[in-house]
């Protein structure tokens, strides 16, 4: 299972780098996107993946039942993903006043 | 007095709240800004003397004890940075009330202004990593913001390659705690320094790697600062001082405390690695400043060398190294600052940043020309001003580790920094006002004419070169206090000794 997610991310990495290496505007936003969705793969996988018990206590019991999941990565990422969906708003309202300022989506040839 | 922990990012805050609200009055808006910076700037006095007395400041917000839930704590050092910050905020709001290269008055400038300083005083007293990637991407998104506020193709463009390069930073940082998370288990400061002194530093060595990358990113280290020249000399005057005198530091802290606090345990050859980082980054900034005829962009590189020799005092590892980091630091940021909003200045009086067409203002304004040589010895290092007692510092501690190559670059960069210096001298004061040229600029010939509404520019620089002397003359007080919150850090414990030579 953690293999799985370790190539989804590695997958995700290469793809937005890629991406990002081919100097168009629209290119750089979604290769970001990638990799910030990437990291979070691989943050979520970071805590290690367990199948079983949830980390909350039950009404009366005084200890969760172990194995239970890690929550602390899957508050990491809830956080992670705000922020990653608000520099991606922010990414777009940018490029799209790169482009129609500058007339180009070619991020290097431009001065 | 714990909530006093609280202010350096609740008062920032609350004052871009509030001048987010008065967005239609712009007097208004501006009174309650520079009410704010004031309230900060108290705050973080009675910060520091609180820390100086009682020793660290912590709170645990939500009441979740420390592991768990998101600790705030300001030592000394974290202070004392939130003090500087402080300093520098107010200084340039209170220049942006000038005439001189002022950011243009956008509605959201000042909110922005305010979060930006949230986002910096929030990473200089967080005691979480992952609450240090948060304000983080807050000032980073707040400062996205300032460079983009102009709204000319330049900025745009300056802003898109700030966005890419800065983003890639943050993104590295949150795969760097997520490795860091696998491998310690822990977040908080406190407990990863104590998983790290435990731990075979082998099973977390190569992760702690990859934030170290992003903090270099964050600082513009070599050969990773391209994003800084490449956005820097598309600010207007204050918020450039803003930047240059804090964004990069933000960055130069996070590796101190990462290197000398928490994972202090490190191997010596991860410190070794900084130290030759440094080198270059001392090196190919100051040529860079050497190159170019623009004062931005002069400036610009100049903080790329300076944080050469942040790094330098990191990568030499021990308590006296990271104690002369922070003097030089503190020394750092205020006289760049100064010759930032001096730049900005003499772009008001020459009407241009182009050095070639600047000139005679020795004679015209004797007095700019006195601040700028207190700030520009200092950032050179000649007694008795500030930078003089912070490259003693330094370069005392290099050579007694025998580290003679570091020594030697810091001192050759002193020299080509000195070039540069002389070269704005020469240029800007000291010779005469080249003939006006009427294909640049139409307002550039009459501005020597009538410089009115300088005051507070003057204000501005005065403050910052009273300070730069201030420290100068007097600075055996913050050396002895920085030594001892350098005695709080964790490298106190690991290397407390200097010249402990290459053991690790």
């Amino acid at each position: 299972m953690e293999l799985l997610f370790a190539l989804t991310a590695g997958v995700l990495y290469a793809s937005g780098l890629y991406l990002m290496l081919r100097r168009r505007l629209a290119q750089l936003i979604i290769g970001l996107g990638l990799l910030t969705n990437g990291t979070n793969i691989l943050i979520f996988t970071s805590g290690g993946l367990t199948r079983t018990n949830a980390p909350v206590l039950a009404a009366d019991a005084l200890e969760t039942t172990e194995p239970f999941a890690d929550p602390v990565p899957q508050a990491l990422i809830l956080t992670a993903i705000v922020i990653g969906f608000g520099v991606l708003a922010f990414s777009l309202v940018l490029a799209h006043q790169v482009h129609r300022s500058s007339g180009t989506d070619d991020v290097g040839d431009r001065q | 007095m714990s909530s006093l922990v609280l202010t350096p990012v609740l008062v920032p805050l609350g004052t871009a709240l509030l001048t987010a609200a008065l967005v239609g009055q712009p007097r208004a808006q501006r009174l309650t800004a520079l009410l704010g910076t004031g309230a900060l700037l108290g705050c973080a006095g009675a910060l520091l003397r609180e820390v100086q007395r009682m020793g660290p400041v912590r709170t645990h917000l939500g009441a979740w004890p420390a592991p768990f839930g998101i600790e705030l704590v300001a030592d000394g050092l974290g202070a004392a940075m939130v003090l500087l910050m402080a300093i520098v905020g107010a200084v340039t709001l209170l220049f942006q009330q000038s005439c001189a290269d002022p950011a243009p008055a956008r509605p959201g400038l000042l909110p922005l202004f305010s979060v930006l300083l949230a986002g910096v005083g929030g990473t200089f007293v967080t005691g979480d990593l992952f609450n240090l990637y948060v304000w983080f991407e807050v000032l980073l998104l707040a400062a996205l913001g300032l460079l983009a506020l102009g709204g000319q193709v330049r900025q745009l463009d300056a802003t898109l390659k700030y966005f890419v390069l800065n983003t890639l930073g943050t993104l590295l940082l949150l795969v760097g705690i997520g490795y860091l998370y696998a491998a310690t288990g822990h977040l908080n400061f406190g407990a990863l320094r104590e998983a790290a002194g435990r731990g075979e530093a082998a099973s977390w060595l190569p992760f702690l790697v990859v934030p170290l990358l992003a903090f270099l990113v964050k600082a513009g280290a070599f050969p990773l600062f391209a994003w800084l020249p490449a956005s820097y000399h598309t600010l207007p005057g204050p918020l450039l001082a803003l930047f240059a005198g804090l964004l990069t530091k933000v960055g130069v802290y996070a590796i101190l405390r990462t290197l000398s606090d928490v994972f202090a345990a490190s191997p010596r050859v991860i410190y070794e690695c900084v130290g030759w980082l440094a080198v270059p980054t001392m090196i190919v900034g100051a040529l860079g400043a050497a190159y170019h005829w623009d004062l931005r962009r002069i400036l610009a590189f100049h903080v790329i060398s300076q944080i050469g020799y942040l790094l330098l005092g990191v990568g030499l590892g021990t308590m006296a190294g990271a104690s002369a980091t922070v003097f030089y630091l503190g020394h750092n940021v205020l006289a760049k600052t100064n010759l930032v909003l001096i730049a900005a200045i003499v772009f008001r009086l020459g009407g241009s940043y182009d050095l070639r067409r600047c000139g005679g203002l020795y004679k015209a304004r004797p007095l700019l020309a006195v601040m700028f040589l207190i700030s520009a010895f200092a950032m050179v290092g000649a007694p008795p001003l500030s930078g003089f007692w912070a490259k003693l510092m330094l370069i005392r501690e290099t050579l007694l580790l025998e580290r003679g190559v570091w020594a030697a670059a810091a001192l050759t960069t002193g020299f080509l920094t000195l070039y540069s210096m002389s070269k704005i001298w020469l240029e800007a004061f000291w010779k005469e006002r080249p003939p006006r040229d009427e294909s640049h600029g139409s307002e550039a010939g009459h501005a020597l004419e009538r410089p009115e509404g300088l005051g507070c520019a003057y204000a501005a620089v005065g403050i910052l070169a009273g300070l730069t002397v201030a420290l100068g003359l007097f600075p055996e007080p913050v050396v002895s206090f920085l030594d001892r919150s350098a005695g709080q850090l964790g490298v106190a414990r690991v290397h407390p000794s200097p010249g402990f030579g290459g053991a690790p």
